[in-house]
């Protein structure tokens, strides 16, 4: 099913060796993120190494809540991103992780009309398939 | 060495640099500037408004090409597109190399310097090369720089070019921003910290409109900008507030505007620099921002302590404090993220959360607080050198219509993001 949101065609994510846990987890509709267990450090997106205490091996992938807060957000009126010009207008949202405000996702805010944004409220997890099938992670408010 | 990433001063604690006022710029030249090129005529390509740029700034500072030993340059031109796949032209345009870019031996070559001994065309974007030429200079690799820092703008929208904006796929690192839309670029990332600023300091967009208007001001009083010779009109507040969104709120205001042209400098030792034709304006000290948020958009938490950071690596390395700093011209390519330098450097002492009210006051060059007496960017067009340009012409007293009513001995300028930037002291006095 391709995104809620009228006209949106989002780029297909090519996962990698490192991406390839996180992306297959999206596909079964579960949120995971690389946690340091040397430092207990979520990172998200994906990194090589651990940014707070470098350690290289002690990467696990954890499955995380999915709960959030709207920080701030923009709305997209002239994408140069072929996928969103038949989309526009369209919001663009930084949302926080409960677990750890540190890490933020992207969010296109499916069911928020343009604009109307709630901005500190919660919102949930959901997931929305891209052009190649497939999922990313989205969020809406509840 | 400059040879590697290792020249950059992009740390704390590395004290004064090395070279503090044994380096200086000599010579400047801008070409003419277009919107875009025409396709056609061969002395307003890149390689023509390159030559012209060069030439300029070595007759400025009273040299011979024989006198030249360096040439640095940039890759980074903004082109986004190669001219490819249309029939390039006759020796030499025949390649990209004068056409999208514009390289060291391609200049080497086009005006005939006999003695470059250093040539590196692979430099960073125009704020750490700057810093780049500056160290090679002073590391002995060379001992004369010509610099050159071309701007691209081809037919076509600005972006919608980009082969990566126009496929159904997101490699790499792409993959955690573009399927939401997130362009590469300093657009986006910035604008979400403007709007976590806005949020915490209560601010909002329309703040930014005097500076906007003064930009425009000052760089109609830039005799080459763009706005001076093809747009010579000032612009008003209902102008910048009712102006075409991009990004609501950002609006086309906001946003340098691209363009065609080069500007060069000319690098050499302070001891070379005593008797040619200009007064040397010295170089206390660069240093140059490379961080990178935690997660997916980096926050203002984070840009505020690059900029933090940054003035700190500035102060340590010239011996200056901000009270210091007569002349400051930081980035403006978008206007979201220009008061971020202006606060992390406490430039007339503006602190966090305080730079609209700064814009509100009296910014104009012949008042007390002249920030960006440049016109930036926004004021001449995107050519970014016209920071440094204007830093020289300031400490020089050459402004003309632009030059500060107040003390310049010093100016500081960079670009471009809090997060990836270089920026650079100058100095009337070595030390």
């Amino acid at each position: 099913m391709p995104s809620m949101i009228p006209g949106l065609e989002r780029p297909a994510p090519v996962p990698n060796e490192l991406t390839k846990p996180f992306w297959d987890a999206c596909n079964e509709q579960r949120l995971v993120l690389q946690n340091c267990t040397a430092c207990n450090r979520l990172h998200y997106p994906p990194a090589q190494k651990c940014s707070q205490c470098g350690a290289a091996d002690k990467f696990i992938w954890k499955a995380v809540q999915g709960k959030g807060h709207i920080d701030v957000y923009f709305v997209i009126r002239d994408s140069r991103i072929r996928g969103f010009r038949s989309a526009q207008p369209i919001n663009f949202a930084v949302i926080t992780l409960d677990e750890d405000p540190g890490i933020n996702f992207l969010s296109n805010l499916p069911g928020t009309p343009p604009g109307k944004v709630p901005v500190g409220a919660a919102v949930e997890l959901m997931f929305e398939q891209t052009s190649s099938g497939q999922m990313v992670p989205e969020w809406r408010a509840i | 060495m400059a040879n590697s990433t290792n020249w950059m001063r992009d740390r704390e604690g590395l004290g004064l640099w090395e070279h503090r006022g044994k380096v200086a710029v000599v010579g400047w030249g801008q070409s003419h500037i277009d919107r875009r090129w025409d396709g056609v005529t061969m002395d307003r390509s890149c390689g023509g408004l390159t030559k012209e740029a060069c030439l300029k700034a070595i007759a400025d500072a009273g040299l011979s090409p024989d006198d030249i030993d360096g040439l640095i340059t940039s890759p980074d031109t903004r082109a986004e597109q190669t001219w490819a796949p249309r029939p390039y032209f006759a020796p030499p345009y025949d390649t990209e190399d004068g056409i999208t870019k514009c390289s060291a031996q391609w200049i080497q070559k086009q005006l005939g310097l006999p003695n470059v001994k250093y040539l590196k065309s692979d430099a960073p974007y125009i704020g750490p090369m700057m810093g780049l030429a500056a160290q090679a200079v002073g590391d002995g690799l060379c001992k004369t720089a010509l610099v050159w820092y071309p701007m691209v703008n081809l037919e076509g929208r600005y972006g919608h070019n980009n082969p990566q904006n126009n496929k159904n796929e997101a490699p790499g690192p792409s993959a955690f921003t573009l399927p939401w839309g997130y362009q590469s670029g300093a657009m986006f990332n910035n604008l979400v910290v403007f709007q976590q600023y806005c949020k915490r300091y209560g601010k909002s967009h329309d703040g930014l409109a005097p500076l906007c208007i003064n930009l425009r001001r000052n760089g109609l009083r830039t005799p080459w900008s763009y706005y001076a010779l093809h747009e010579p009109y000032l612009i008003t507040r209902e102008d910048y507030l009712t102006a075409r969104t991009i990004e609501e709120p950002l609006v086309i205001h906001d946003c340098d505007r691209p363009v065609n042209t080069c500007a060069a400098f000319i690098f050499t030792t302070a001891e070379r620099a005593k008797d040619l034709r200009q007064k040397p304006v010295y170089v206390l000290n660069h240093c140059q921002n490379n961080n990178r948020g935690r997660s997916s958009m980096a926050t203002l938490d984070e840009h505020q302590e690059a900029c933090s950071s940054l003035a700190r690596k500035m102060w340590q390395g010239s011996g200056l404090t901000a009270k210091d700093v007569d002349i400051f011209n930081p980035y403006d390519g978008y206007l979201t993220f220009t008061q971020q330098f202006l606060e992390g450097f406490e430039w007339h002492g503006v602190k966090h959360g305080e730079a609209h009210d700064f814009y509100a006051g009296d910014i104009r060059v012949e008042g007390p607080h002249p920030f960006m007496s440049s016109g930036g960017n926004n004021g001449t067009g995107r050519t970014r050198a016209c920071l440094f340009s204007d830093s020289l012409e300031q400490l020089r007293g050459t402004a003309g219509a632009r030059q500060v009513t107040v003390r310049a001995e010093t100016a500081l300028a960079g670009c471009n993001t809090p997060d990836s930037c270089g920026f650079m002291m100058f100095s009337k006095h070595p030390n």
